[in-house]
């Protein structure tokens, strides 16, 4: 995908004043967090859940080499095959070689992110093979050219009046009196189509939200269904997965799916979970013939042994940015590259670059709602911070962000003159402030007061009135 | 109450923000800690928790200024911060500073565990439930973020205002979610923080109450100005002025003598 990323200043702005986005915004904010407090309320031991997936992520990731080979070898035995990518390059090879291989004209796709990374159908569609995107939320981006602005709820930018228009646009076939009055009308008539679509195709492309190594088998979670009829129908099942997606044991893989559902959308389980292991066996009444995992570093394993390596323990619930108050106020285009929100600040740095990706992980209050609520523990703020860091050491800020920092630094590591300096500002701030006590623009200080009031300093400082009271002057 | 027999050391760490904007709120500390049975110093060799070198990532600055702080604050019972955010810096994050050297980590966790906000100093730790102060009208109270969060203070200053003879409080929908200010975010970000803050505005003046409360000079500056901004009557405070009776002689935040 596309960086545009350094760019999160500006966009922000234009999506701040986008009415759309807002509208949407507001309309659908409150939903994830409410369902998932709920959710919270009625497990009592999932407090204790979220430090079990903590450590369930940890242990593999200090093992990672020995839980991907015992998960490659079980893959192998189910008579799969496993394919690693070191770079996007290489995935996009992978998979474009596999279909060509087996004369693919169209490819149907379950939701994955991982496959945004890749910017697989645009891959595709150079080499004339069409993807075809069922999740609904990913289907309805694929007709409007848009990239999701959201992990789990893709369209999360979108309202309902934009629906009904790019389903107009497309659909010509259908009548044209036809009415959306309800979410319904708009699954149906995306039910009716995409069920061509997945009897049509000949490759089917999933994601993956674990990968289990005692048996080989990948984990998919969907409220749709359209996962299963990706990689069930057609010949070839192609999994796109991540590294750091693999857990050791069924039951590890259960205890994390207990904290996904409730994290993401509130719901004690997704309405599906799939595992799929291997190939069609003799006798299987259904499943692909061939059935092909691509593992895909792209950046990863080098955060491993590095203050980053907690945020490989991410299962991409969504809940950072369903509590985010930046990214509820921006939405999810903003950050300008796959992943958003919290998790996004601290992962894309991590694999295009924080030379590139640098605004992300300072549009931060720290405010801590999003390590409050994440399901493996990640302190987001934490590795956000580490992010700023880098970029304090690699002069990557802007010139008078470092000479002001330097400036203060100097007077604030000296007592005495600091007591000297703020006594003069705060006396001349209150002075000029005046009666009214506050001020509506100052010099040097437009970013506070383009959107507030500056309300004026009392007076003198705390320091010298309190020595004045200690002399017995006041 | 009964008073606990020894009277322990307490050292004010006043911040940055008390010490230029808000004096005031530094001297109802002193008052309120006091008329908890402490005995109040405030070290002289202060200045300012870090933070905005912290959160810069500029770590070598911030440990400097941390050591200072280490070598000022030890010697006391207790260090009493009036402000989440601060008093967060010097609990959670300072002794992090030092992962690298022992020693100094040692002697900044040992400060890090005798360090607290105050409301949640007054409360947890001396057992005060009221200070017999009087304010006549409705507040909202505002949570800020490092203070729920990093300190647990929740509970504690409803408690205290609970026992504020007149003093009805009005909660908001989301008293928890983030102002926007951010330290340094407000103004690298002055978009996004003011969305944010109108938001809050917005919140704060549906209660209806006439006066906003909280515990961080920061968030406070942050809501007056917007709430002055967009042309808001309600009056903003720190909880440490309701409780020790000062708001009769001084103006609210941003108000200046003229009103």
């Amino acid at each position: 995908m596309q960086i545009n990323s350094p760019n999160f200043k500006a966009r922000s702005t234009a999506e701040i004043a986008n009415t759309g986005l807002q509208k949407a915004l507001v309309r659908t904010r409150p939903r994830f967090p409410a369902a998932r407090a709920a959710a919270v309320e009625k497990l009592p031991e999932f407090e204790q859940l979220r430090d079990i997936g903590r450590d369930i992520k940890n242990h593999t990731l200090a093992n990672l080499d020995f839980y991907l080979e015992t998960w490659e070898r079980n893959v192998l035995n189910a008579g799969g095959h496993v394919h690693w990518a070191s770079t996007a390059e290489d995935a996009r090879k992978i998979v474009l070689d596999i279909c060509q291989r087996v004369g693919a004209k169209t490819v149907t796709k379950g939701k994955s992110m991982i496959s945004e990374e890749l910017s697989i159908n645009e891959h595709l569609e150079k080499h004339g093979i069409t993807p075809v995107e069922t999740d609904l939320g990913e289907y309805i981006l694929q007709i409007r050219k848009e990239a999701p602005s959201h992990i789990i709820a893709p369209a999360f930018h979108l309202n309902r009046e934009d629906w009904e228009e790019s389903f107009r646009k497309v659909h010509t076939d259908l009548p044209a009196d036809r009415t959306f009055n309800e979410r319904r009308d708009i699954l149906i008539e995306a039910r009716t189509r995409l069920r061509e679509k997945f009897l049509a195709a000949d490759v089917g492309i999933t994601g993956a939200n674990f990968l289990i190594a005692e048996t080989g088998s990948n984990v998919i979670v969907t409220n749709e269904g359209n996962g299963d009829l990706t990689q069930t129908l057609p010949k070839v099942h192609i999994v796109l997965a991540s590294i750091e997606k693999v857990v050791p044991t069924l039951e590890d893989a259960c205890n994390m799916l207990r904290l996904l559902a409730r994290s993401a959308t509130g719901q004690d389980m997704s309405v599906y979970t799939t595992f799929s292991t291997g190939a069609r066996r003799p006798g299987d009444l259904d499943g692909p013939e061939e059935y092909h995992v691509v593992v895909v570093d792209n950046g990863r394993s080098a955060m491993i042994g590095t203050e980053f390596q907690e945020m490989l323990r991410c299962i991409r619930c969504a809940a950072c940015m369903n509590h985010c108050p930046v990214y509820q106020t921006v939405g999810g285009h903003s950050y300008g590259w796959v992943y958003p929100g919290p998790m996004g600040s601290v992962l894309t740095p991590s694999l295009i670059g924080v030379d590139k990706a640098g605004h992300l992980p300072n549009a931060s209050t720290f405010c801590g709602k999003c390590e409050s609520v994440c399901p493996v523990k990640i302190p987001l703020p934490k590795l956000m911070r580490h992010w700023r860091e880098r970029e304090f050491e690699r002069h990557l800020q802007p010139m008078g962000v470092r000479t002001n920092l330097a400036l203060w630094a100097f007077v604030a590591k000296r007592p005495g003159l600091y007591r000297l300096a703020t006594r003069i500002a705060a006396k001349g701030l209150a002075l000029l402030a005046g009666r009214k006590g506050r001020f509506s623009s100052l010099p040097f200080a437009g970013g506070w007061t383009k959107g507030r009031e500056l309300p004026a300093p009392e007076g003198d400082t705390f320091f010298a009135r309190y020595a004045k009271q200690q002399r017995g002057e006041a | 109450m009964t008073q606990p027999a020894s009277r322990p050391r307490v050292a004010l760490f006043v911040t940055c923000l008390v010490d230029m904007q808000r004096p005031s709120v530094g001297f109802a500390a002193i008052k309120l800690l006091e008329a908890a049975g402490c005995d109040v110093e405030v070290p002289r060799a202060q200045t300012c928790c870090g933070q905005p070198a912290y959160n810069s990532g500029d770590r070598a600055t911030a440990a400097d200024l941390a050591r200072g702080i280490v070598e000022a604050f030890s010697g006391y019972d207790y260090v009493v911060v009036p402000s989440g955010s601060c008093g967060g810096m010097l609990n959670s994050h300072m002794p992090h500073l030092f992962d690298n050297d022992p020693n100094m980590k040692a002697r900044a966790q040992a400060l890090a565990d005798k360090t607290f906000e105050l409301m949640s100093f007054l409360v947890d730790e001396r057992g005060m439930t009221e200070f017999g102060a009087q304010f006549d009208g409705s507040v909202t109270y505002h949570d800020s973020c490092a203070g729920l969060r990093e300190l647990d203070v929740k509970t504690q200053p409803r408690e205290l205002l609970a026992n504020v003879e007149g003093l009805s409080l009005v909660e908001m929908k989301e008293p928890e979610i983030c102002c926007g200010f951010g330290g340094t975010f407000c103004v690298k970000y002055p978009d996004i923080s003011t969305r944010m803050v109108s938001d809050k505005v917005a919140d704060i003046v549906s209660t209806g109450a006439g006066t906003l409360l909280a515990g961080d000079m920061g968030c406070l500056l942050n809501m007056a100005g917007r709430l002055q901004r967009e042309g808001h009557g309600v009056k903003v405070r720190h909880i440490a002025e309701v409780l020790a009776g000062m708001t009769g002689e001084l103006p609210a935040i941003g108000e200046g003598s003229a009103s």
